[in-house]
């Protein structure tokens, strides 16, 4: 089967990437150091490729209502035009479909961004659910839509020089939020832990706009940092730290889920009637070695295991988000099981850094 | 891969990308290729065998881990374990920086037939070549 290719492919070759099968992408995993990357994003600016995330446009009135009930986070929070929120999509047994920004245009549209992985399985969702709830809204997912992120310390300035215009809009554009300029979109967001701007752009502009940001000195970073990054951020990744196997109350996002209003959405119930047992804690290593994911953690208070897991460039040392008894606490010491060898590893606080800087 | 593989002719090769140098004394000194380690990126841990360790050819006996992946690395021949380059220990880096200085242990082999019989560095050419279709 042959892979699907952003409108940037050739752009990533010509920059010398390494080019890998991203679950059918056709993806830059690095341009040469990963960890070089991952340093260039946190203490200046690096841009990445994430065209492969799907755009799906909600329309119609209603559609507030519907996506009330779509979400485990409440879109009522969502009242100045453009503003953005993080939120999970369940099931009815209370399993994450996916993870999800959603943006409020405006009172007859909302704009969501999905993971590439899951945009057909979210998007059959979504429209099934609102053959029921709300038979007149359209649906529209945007494939031709790329999406560039520029992300780090330096990373809004650096979009200001390259996209004429740009600065006006979006200076005073608070974080989470988006404005529209012509046919792209400017989102204040990012999955890094650093300022930035995700950029959805059509396809056709998309190289263009990508060779002025390299002319501006914005360095292409590939998916390897990405991850890295997101880690050290303690941001969760769809697949890794959940799935619809997993409740978000286990996955340390029941601050996405709005259980106090009267609001009823998708899962609720089953939220309720299963009170989590375990959650998502940060493992710092004491010993030497790489945490990764599904290693068996052992605790106190019974067996655990590594969800994600890998060497953080910014504080030299290997973290994990990893899954374990709700008893455990932060400053617990565990051990990982690492091949035939049992590992010191210390329960923190997540995230591991942000801004440039180490928080542990 | 889209370059050829940087292959010095005095070294031998394994399938396995290690490859193998034979030193003034006797001993011969392991480390993992160029492709190798352009696979599997940034270096940031090494798990080397301990000193004085009996190892089999194509035996499991150390760790490399890089940010994206642990990979295993192999005894070429049979042998004994008679050095390890702890300088990897805090600089793991190097094996990226340069694969071929950066050696990760020293083996007495039993048999110095069993080094002259690994691969050269054409044979190995084509086996980075197999892999790479």
């Amino acid at each position: 089967m042959s892979l699907k290719q952003t409108p940037l492919n050739a752009a990533h070759r010509a920059m010398g990437a390494k080019m890998v099968d991203f679950g059918g992408w056709d993806m830059p995993v690095n341009y040469g150091s990963q960890i070089d990357e991952h340093h260039q994003v946190r203490h200046d600016c690096g841009m990445f490729d994430v065209s492969h995330m799907r755009v799906v446009d909600m329309r119609g009135a209603g559609v507030r209502g519907f996506l009330r009930y779509l979400l485990a986070n409440n879109v009522d929070k969502l009242t100045m035009s453009g503003k953005a929120l993080y939120s999970t999509m369940l099931l009815d047994n209370g399993g994450v479909i996916d993870d999800l920004i959603v943006y409020f245009m405006n009172k007859e549209w909302f704009r969501i961004v999905v993971n590439a992985g899951t945009a057909d399985k979210d998007i059959a969702w979504m429209k099934q659910q609102a053959t029921q709830h709300a038979p007149k809204l359209v649906i529209a997912d945007h494939p031709e839509l790329a999406m560039i992120a520029v992300q780090g310390p330096n990373a809004r300035a650096k979009v200001w020089e390259a996209l004429p215009g740009s600065k006006e809009l979006t200076e005073n554009l608070i974080p989470f939020s988006a404005v529209e300029m012509g046919t792209m979109f400017i989102a204040r967001t990012g999955y890094t832990g650093e300022d930035g701007f995700e950029i959805m752009i059509p396809a056709k502009a998309a190289p263009m706009f990508w060779a002025t940001l390299a002319e501006k000195g914005v360095k292409p970073i590939g998916l390897g940092a990405r991850d890295t990054l997101r880690l050290e951020a303690g941001m969760n990744l769809y697949g890794q730290d959940m799935d619809e196997t997993i409740s978000p109350l286990e996955a340390g996002l029941a601050w996405t889920v709005d259980l106090k209003s009267e609001r009823d959405f998708i899962g609720k119930a089953a939220l309720i009637a299963n009170p989590p047992k375990r959650k998502l804690v940060g493992l710092v290593l004491q010993d030497r070695g790489v945490l990764r994911g599904h290693q068996v953690v052992q605790t106190a208070h019974g067996a655990g295991e590594i969800t994600s897991g890998s060497f953080s460039p910014t504080l030299e040392k290997s973290i994990a988000l990893a899954r374990v008894p709700k008893e455990v606490q932060v400053g617990d010491s565990v051990q990982v099981e690492i091949r035939d060898k049992l590992l010191n590893a210390k329960v923190v606080k997540y995230p591991f850094a942000r801004n440039g800087k180490g928080l542990i | 891969m889209n370059n050829p593989a940087n292959l010095p002719n005095n070294l031998k090769y394994t399938a396995s990308h290690e490859w193998v140098k034979t030193e003034a004394d006797g001993t011969i000194s392991i480390g993992i290729t160029e492709h190798a380690q352009e696979l599997l990126g940034d270096m940031v841990f090494v798990e080397a065998p301990a000193v004085g360790r009996k190892l089999k050819a194509k035996e499991e006996c150390t760790v490399v881990e890089s940010v994206k992946a642990a990979a295993d690395v192999y005894a070429p021949v049979n042998g004994v374990v008679t050095a390890v380059n702890s300088e990897l220990d805090s600089t793991p880096e190097k094996i990226n920086e340069d694969p071929y200085a950066a050696w990760i242990f020293k083996m007495k082999p039993d048999n110095a037939a069993d080094v002259a019989a690994l691969l050269d560095a054409k044979a190995y050419q084509t086996v980075v070549d197999s892999e790479a279709h």
